[in-house]
């Protein structure tokens, strides 16, 4: 066991843990941080979606060192059935601001850089290093962690569990319940290499300029969920993700899954002659509002994906991540000042503080839609998309019919699908969830 | 007793990917790792610091980023870590490489006191020379033991050292004079996991950073692009074969006849070759 | 080798042009350094004679053997030998103290016979020996030595131009030592074929002195342990070579490789991942960092075809694939591909070669 004694260990260097092990050693806290893997973000392989706001918040002048990839100019909704996509189109030049709002990054490369700035901060960071347990105290007040490491207790005022989606820690130490399957997605994704000037060329893109494109349709087999697809400086990620339920109802493989997606007609000439690399897995929670778990104890504060705070239906988790990170470290700054304890009592100005933030008023905003998404998939993502299809190809094919007709035809293929009432119902129960 | 082992950062070869069009390296997202052969080395050096007590320093010239190698090194429970880095040693080829690193291993030596023994890696997996070694050895007057897949008994008093030296066909057993350099063989030990004292150790240690001016180098045009006798000219990908290989359909016919025959169509003489050598057996 | 991870495409920097230093001017010829270690000649030398002499000819200069070894007789056969691989000459230094291969001795050996006549290229098998030698020499020289080359040419202007793989085998270089003499390049084993030995009297031998006594020489060999025959793989040398990768799944599976090697006398390998899991021994992996194979027959089964692979086998005269996927980069280079499970074809492949190749023997177990 080390004699020596930290104000805070931060467990997990991903977002979270990053965010809270630098606010605390900014905050001039004796912190130390612990993560499993061979650096931050070593396990964190794909490319994602960055939210300057919340980082501004934590690095004001990020844009400077951070390796980021491309700012986004572009936004492209997808829903797709077998053979087509229907599209929504946003592109502004007004993205292309001084300040941009939204990158593309590598997480594997962005959270090393991330790190760097933990430790230039004065938090101790130690790789390779697993936290298999939490130690407590007779009274199971949280005191410290036990690791993997031979000698490798460490003891201090405050746990951070910033773990990830999977929790165990939590889980083991009885503080929160592992979430069922129906509340976490499962999203498998490549990364596909090409040259840059053919990312720019087949995605219509110059310089830092990039794109996103969020899809949905028959490509999740009638379960909930969604394929991304993001342009990167040299490479293409690109993925698709499902509930862990839908999985297990449907028999549908992950893997499956997403090589029919590289095969659609519309995504395939995007990545053709790619090589790929990295093949990933992950769990992302997408209970939303009503799965949040306990948020903080006698000694301890949970944050980010192991406190399931993400928002699945604008794809954010790592803001999420981040800014419970931070508001988390915030608060316990501030009982530190006071020279409080960090009693269950005391620590609950974390969830307060959250409470006022956009974290929780955004989660609160969509709590009925993750269940709403669930009982409805077969039609949000099977029928609807194949409907839509229809009525776009009918729309586009001049074949001699006259208009009239087709629009009849099209009506008349929504209602045989769906009913009046059912479709009037979906678009309530919609707008309902949406409000 | 004071040990230097020489360690690399290396991309990750497994993950380097080829420009498909301009043949250039991709370098983006490629991580980088200890050289997994100096790995063997630093486990020989530290267990032998373990047994006869002293320090192991370790030292590796490469870009700033290579400190986090160096790092690593202490977390497995080196005493102290030196980085030379420096522009000018950019471009270096071996014989550049082991002029600086000689160089550097004579201001250690001037600094935290004299190596008994100096150990590399067998080989690199981005140069994959297995030169600098050798390289050193002879720019310090060190005597050399390659291959070493086993470090014997070390006496001190004496200022010998016994080591099992892996060569064509067998296996020599060599006794030399200290200080010497060893390269170490694969999967000659494991290395140990650091413990949470040497952990938080190397999270806060310094490591020394050394220029070519500090580390003492006097004549700069050894160094680099400039001080390497040998010139890539041109770096390209394998060249493609013309034609796949002829796949071998099968329908009722029990897949291994059909193969059987596949070959030996492409090939008859095979057949009497075969016939030959299976007898043999 | 420069790094080439630094500066790729280095045209038009200043030290690639060819400026060559008047002292350098009398260095002619083209050497290869025979390896003789206890009475042996590795057979890599030989392999190095046939491209040396290409070499010579496109230069119309001279090719040498160059052989070290104790003063006896083996050490003159082995000069004598070189001719029949197409020596004009031979340089001998033979003194007991050089029984054993040793850095210090060897190093002084070959330096002091290059610094006397002069090469303009040296090259030497890329083996132990051959790399803790050169290596020494290169740096007592102070010229360029590019390691592990799969190609040797000459260019227009008289330079080695020598290719080798670079970055982890992912990419071929072609490195040069313009103004440096020799220009020395070290290469593995198998990589070039075996020239048919011709025979031709036999021509010059010079013979040069150590200039060293034992006591001069600080390392000692205690002993030597041979490997022993049963643990000895002859890979680099066999006729048909049966291997694994991890697509047999299970070291059990790894078996059936063997199995079918011992029907067909065959020599067993297997890809990296299996010596990485402690299947196989780490003298059966084929490939950049294994043993390169040049057999009449190669059968790979469940081996994907990773370009570090392909570098060790692509000498074969008929290279047969055996995989689950028909998208296995394996069958580009492969002659002739099966798309089945391994694990289900090697005990039929095995029975059906045994019927074929010596029908008597039915009833012997293999392995
Ligand atoms: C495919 C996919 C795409 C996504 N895309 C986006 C996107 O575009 N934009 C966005 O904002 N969000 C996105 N998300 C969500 C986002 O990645 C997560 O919300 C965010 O990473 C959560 O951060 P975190 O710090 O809570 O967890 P993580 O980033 O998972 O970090 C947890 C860390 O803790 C470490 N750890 C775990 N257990 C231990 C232990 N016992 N001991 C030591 N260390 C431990 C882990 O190694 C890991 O580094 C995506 C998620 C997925 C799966
Ligand atoms: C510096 C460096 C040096 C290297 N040197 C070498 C080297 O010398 N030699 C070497 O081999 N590798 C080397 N490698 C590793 C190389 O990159 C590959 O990782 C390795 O060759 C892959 O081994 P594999 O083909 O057995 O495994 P995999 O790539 O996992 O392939 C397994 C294959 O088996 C197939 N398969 C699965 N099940 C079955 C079945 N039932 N029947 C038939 N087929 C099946 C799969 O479709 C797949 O193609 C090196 C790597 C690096 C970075
Ligand atoms: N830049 C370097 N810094 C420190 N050590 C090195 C460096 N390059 C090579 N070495 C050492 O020399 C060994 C052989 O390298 P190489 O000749 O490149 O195959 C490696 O295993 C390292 O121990």
């Amino acid at each position: 066991m080390i004699h020596e004694r930290f104000d805070a260990i931060v467990v997990g260097a991903g977002m979270a843990g990053n965010a809270a092990a630098l606010t605390l050693a900014k905050r001039g806290l004796k912190v130390i941080q612990l993560e499993r893997g061979e650096y931050s973000g070593s396990k964190n392989v794909q490319g994602a979606i960055l939210y300057a706001d919340m980082l501004e918040k934590l690095i004001p002048d990020f844009r400077e060192d951070a390796p980021l990839e491309r700012h986004l100019v572009e936004q492209r909704f997808w829903m797709m059935d077998d053979r087509s996509h229907t599209g929504l189109h946003y592109r502004s030049d007004d993205f292309n601001e001084e300040r941009p709002n939204r990158y593309t990054i590598i997480r594997a490369q962005f959270d090393k850089w991330f790190s760097s700035k933990v430790r230039e901060a004065g938090a101790v960071v130690l790789c390779e290093t697993t936290v298999t347990e939490l130690a407590q105290d007779a009274y199971g007040r949280v005191i410290g962690v036990k690791t993997d490491r031979y000698g490798g207790e460490i003891h201090a005022d405050v746990v951070v569990l910033a773990e990830g989606v999977n929790g165990l820690l939590g889980s083991r130490a009885g503080l929160r319940t592992t979430p069922p399957a129906d509340k976490v997605a499962l999203a498998v994704k490549e990364m596909h290499f090409l040259p840059r000037e053919t990312i720019e060329a087949r995605f219509n893109l110059s310089g830092d300029e990039g794109t996103v494109i969020e899809a949905v349709g028959t490509i999740s087999r009638g379960m909930t969920g969604m394929g991304f697809i993001y342009a990167n400086k040299e490479c293409v990620s690109l993925g698709i993700g499902c509930l862990v339920s839908d999985f297990q109802k449907s028999g549908e493989t992950p893997y499956g899954l997403l090589e029919a997606f590289k095969r659609h007609p519309s995504v395939a000439p995007l990545i053709a002659g790619a090589e790929v690399k990295e093949y990933s897995a992950h769990l992302i929670p997408e209970g939303g509002y009503k799965a949040i778990p306990q948020l903080y104890g006698e000694g301890w504060v949970v944050v980010g994906d192991a406190a399931a705070l993400n928002n699945a239906i604008h794809r954010e988790g790592s803001n999420l991540a981040m800014t419970s990170g931070r508001i988390a470290a915030e608060a316990i700054f501030q009982i530190k000042s006071r020279r409080d304890p960090m009693t269950a009592e005391n620590l609950a100005l974390y969830k307060k503080m959250l409470d006022d933030s956009f974290v929780i008023k955004d989660l609160k905003k969509y709590k009925d839609m993750p269940q709403l998404l669930h009982i409805q998939s077969q039609n949000f993502f099977l029928t609807y998309p194949q409907l839509v299809s229809k009525a776009m190809q009918n729309f586009v094919r001049v074949d001699g019919t006259p208009k009239v007709e087709k629009e009849r035809t099209t009506l008349r293929s929504f209602v045989k699908a769906r009913s009046w009432t059912g479709l009037f119902g979906d678009a309530f129960r919609l707008a309902r969830a949406w409000r | 007793m004071h040990i230097i082992v020489c360690i690399k950062q290396v991309p990750d070869s497994a993950q380097i990917r080829v420009h498909p069009v301009t043949n250039t390296i991709m370098r983006q997202g490629v991580p980088t790792i200890i050289n997994p052969y100096d790995l063997f080395a630093l486990e020989a050096a530290l267990a032998l610091r373990d047994k006869l007590g002293g320090e192991v320093t370790v030292l590796t010239m490469g870009p700033p980023s290579a400190e986090d190698s160096l790092r690593k090194a202490l977390t497995f429970g080196a005493d102290r870590a030196v980085l030379l880095t420096d522009r000018f040693f950019a471009g270096a080829d071996t014989l550049a490489t082991t002029y600086a690193l000689a160089t550097a291993i004579r201001k250690i030596n001037d600094v935290y006191g004299a190596a008994d023994i100096v150990f590399t890696g067998k080989q690199t997996i981005d140069g994959d020379t297995a030169q600098v070694g050798p390289g050193i050895a002879k720019r310090l007057g060190l005597l050399q033991l390659t291959y070493v897949s086993k470090v014997g008994s070390l006496d001190l008093t004496a200022r010998t050292i016994d080591v099992e030296r892996r060569s064509e066909g067998g296996v020599q057993v060599l006794r030399t004079r200290l200080p010497c350099l060893v390269t170490m063989l694969e999967a000659s030990n494991e290395i140990r996991r650091g413990t949470m004292a040497d952990a938080l150790r190397a999270a806060r240690a310094e490591v020394v950073k050394w220029s070519a001016q500090d580390a003492g180098v006097e004549d700069i045009s050894k160094c680099g692009l400039r001080g390497s006798p040998t010139i890539v000219k041109r770096v390209f990908a394998p060249p493609a074969r013309a034609e796949r290989a002829s796949m071998v359909e099968f329908g009722q016919e029990p897949p291994a006849d059909a193969l059987i025959k596949a070959i030996f169509a492409r090939q008859p003489k095979l057949e009497a070759d075969l016939a030959e050598l299976a007898r043999g057996y | 080798m420069s790094e080439v991870g630094k500066t790729p495409t280095p045209a038009g920097r200043a030290g690639t042009k060819k400026e060559l230093p008047e002292h350098f001017k009398a260095y002619k010829h083209v050497w290869v350094f025979i390896e003789q270690e206890r009475g042996q000649v590795h057979p890599v030398s030989w392999e190095l004679m046939g491209a040396g002499r290409k070499l010579a000819d496109k230069l119309k200069v001279d090719l040498a053997a160059v052989v070290i070894g104790p003063n006896a007789e083996v050490t003159t056969q082995t000069a004598a030998e070189s001719f029949r691989y197409g020596a004009d000459l031979a340089y001998v230094v033979a003194d007991d103290i050089l029984s054993d291969y040793r850095n210090e001795s060897y190093t002084k050996a070959l330096t002091d016979v290059v610094n006397t006549y002069k090469p303009e290229i040296l090259l030497l098998g890329a083996t132990t020996l051959g790399r803790d030698l050169a290596g020494s020499v290169a740096t007592t020289l102070l010229t360029g030595l590019t390691a592990d080359c799969t190609e040797l040419d000459v260019d227009t202007d008289g330079s080695l131009a020598a290719t080798r793989p670079t970055f982890g085998g992912s990419l071929l270089c072609t490195i040069y030592t313009l103004n440096y003499r020799p220009q020395m390049a070290t290469v593995r084993p198998r990589v070039m074929s075996m020239p048919e030995p011709v025979e031709r009297p036999v021509g010059r031998i010079v013979f040069h002195p150590l200039g060293l006594v034992e006591d001069d020489i600080v390392t000692k060999v205690l002993s030597f342990m041979p490997d022993r025959d049963s643990a000895k793989s002859n890979l680099a040398y066999a006729d048909v070579v049966v291997a694994g990768g991890l697509g047999l799944g299970s070291p059990e599976n790894f078996q059936l490789v063997r199995q079918l090697a011992a029907v067909l006398g065959a020599d067993y390998g297997c890809s990296r991942p299996l010596v990485q899991k402690g299947w196989a021994p780490a003298d059966r992996q084929i490939g950049q960092t294994g043993k390169t194979i040049r057999p009449k027959l190669y059968i790979a089964a469940g081996i994907s075809g990773a370009i570090q692979h392909r570098v060790g086998v692509e000498g074969a005269d008929m290279i047969v694939a055996i995989n689950t996927d028909k998208n296995a980069p394996i069958f580009d280079f492969a002659h002739v591909g099966i798309v089945t499970d391994a694990i289900r074809l090697l005990p039929a492949l095995t029975e059906a070669f045994r019927a074929r190749l010596s029908p008597h023997s039915r009833d012997r177990m293999a392995s």
